[in-house]
């Protein structure tokens, strides 16, 4: 991990930092395994460099960036975020990175543009999750926004976290990171960002519709079908006697991101 | 535990040097020892409290499973093994207790509002729950004394229902997972070879009743 200078943001939460060791050892990256700890063992097989992402779709300026560039071309911020997981555990996380905006702002989408949508990297031969018999997801695993949730100023491209780039097993080199949703709309280690019209397929809603929506917003009112959404356990916090914390609506970002759905039944929109 | 404690006169079988049963519960306890050891000294990852539950959990099915691998050990490859059943079904009693009491106490902090809510809204939960449920009558009944006071075939009727709690269990461990890892199904696929074994042994018994030795 290479250090990376990156200015301060007023987005940042003050909240206690999960410790290094905590971010960068529990992590669901399913292309490197199931378990927590699989991808912090096996990501290192991952080759980041070099790495192209590539622009397409409703686009003015379609184009491949290497990551290189991108990183150079774009003004790094620290960006303390609160991460609040699907399966009810959080942790808050010190992310080095830009506004996605910047990036889609460059590629100028067109009028009809109204989604984005995201993929992984889809290599069996550096993914050992992606040479399992029975495969766990339909890969590449692939997540979306609406147009304005991915020109939201809370939405990044992470390169980085505690001021150096990412390590693999925490998307490296280049991921998204969306604070209000749960972790798993954070694609990591993207190849290709499609501007279209449709709103996107994404790999968990395919696997399980009933259970992760494509909004996937942090909502303590609407449960998992399989458990409570009301509480979650902060990494770190307590050991073997951790106690629960209530979930914040939108993960405590309500008021910044709240207008972004207005109007619409966030039950069925989950 | 659905037969009779070793009929006298049973096939014996291929004999492994007898080891006292006090042995197998001081083997078996070394997991939860070790677990609680390495909890208090902060040395199960960053999630220490889901790793003791789903550890728990997880050695509670394997005793399960051992227990269930005993007479199939037995009528197939005459290994007898039949006089550390008991132990066997009570560590995987005594496995299942301590997974609750982590959920229960640890997990959700003896939140009475929110346990009920999981057993009554959540599958998994209520299927782990009934599975303990059914297990507790098993562990209560584990003595001499209770195969003498209920007779040996209500006992065994009884007991049979340890091949419901091995179902519960595997299905609460596929429940609890996103999308389809391998390890539950592996789990999976054990238990249903031990049970489906029984069904085809009892089913060729019934056809052929006077085939095999008493």
């Amino acid at each position: 991990a290479a250090p990376l200078s990156a200015s301060k943001s007023s987005f940042s939460t003050d909240e206690k930092l999960t410790s290094r060791e905590d971010v960068t050892s529990y992590n669901n990256y399913y292309e490197f395994g199931v378990d927590k700890s699989d991808p912090a063992e096996n990501a290192g097989t991952l080759k980041t460099s070099p790495w192209t992402i590539k622009i397409d779709g409703l686009v003015g300026k379609p184009q491949e960036i290497g990551i290189e560039d991108l990183i150079k071309s774009s003004a790094l911020e620290e960006r303390i975020y609160r991460m609040r997981c699907v399966e009810g555990w959080s942790m808050v996380i010190p992310w080095v990175g830009f506004p996605l905006a910047d990036l889609v702002k460059r590629v100028e989408p067109l009028g009809s543009a109204k989604y984005a949508a995201f993929e992984t990297a889809n290599r069996p031969s550096e993914m050992p999750g992606l040479r399992s018999i029975f495969p766990v997801l339909d890969w590449p695993y692939r997540e979306g926004l609406r147009l304005d949730e991915a020109m939201h100023p809370l939405t990044i491209l992470a390169v980085g976290l505690y001021g150096e780039t990412l390590p693999n097993q925490n998307g490296a080199p280049i991921r998204l990171v969306v604070p209000w949703k749960y972790g798993f709309k954070g694609i990591k280690s993207i190849t290709r960002i499609s501007f279209v019209e449709k709103q996107p397929e994404t790999a968990w809603n395919k696997q399980a519709p009933n259970e992760y929506g494509f909004y996937a917003n942090v909502n303590p009112h609407v449960d998992h079908p399989r458990w409570s959404q009301a509480t979650e356990r902060r990494i770190g916090e307590g050991g073997l006697f951790v106690k629960r914390r209530p979930t914040l609506m939108f993960n405590g970002y309500a008021e910044q991101v709240a207008g972004l759905y207005s109007g619409m039944d966030l039950r069925k929109f989950y | 535990m659905a037969e009779r404690a070793a009929a006298p006169g049973a096939r014996k079988g291929f004999s492994l040097p007898q080891v006292p049963k006090i042995l197998v519960y001081g083997v078996g306890f070394v997991p939860a020892v070790w677990l609680f050891y390495q909890g208090i000294n902060d040395r199960l990852g960053a999630d220490p409290m889901r790793y003791l539950e789903q550890a728990l959990g997880l050695w509670a099915l394997r005793f399960l499973i051992a227990t269930l691998a005993i007479t199939p050990l037995r009528q197939l490859f005459a290994v007898n093994l039949l006089r550390y059943r008991r132990a066997l079904g009570l560590l995987a009693f005594y496995y299942a207790l301590l997974h609750l009491l982590t959920y229960l106490v640890l997990d959700q902090g003896l939140d009475l509002a929110a346990i009920g809510a999981d057993i009554v809204k959540r599958p998994y939960i209520t299927i782990g729950m009934a599975t303990f449920v059914i297990l507790v009558p098993l562990a209560l009944t584990s003595t001499n004394a209770a195969i003498r006071r209920m007779g040996g075939q209500a006992w065994a009727r009884l007991h049979r229902l340890v091949y419901v709690a091995a179902i519960g269990a595997v299905l609460h461990f596929i429940l609890v997972v996103k999308s389809w890892p391998p390890e539950p199904l592996v789990y999976a696929a054990i238990v249903t070879g031990l049970l489906g074994y029984r069904l085809v042994h009892s089913l060729g018994r019934k056809a052929a009743p006077r085939r095999r030795p008493a």
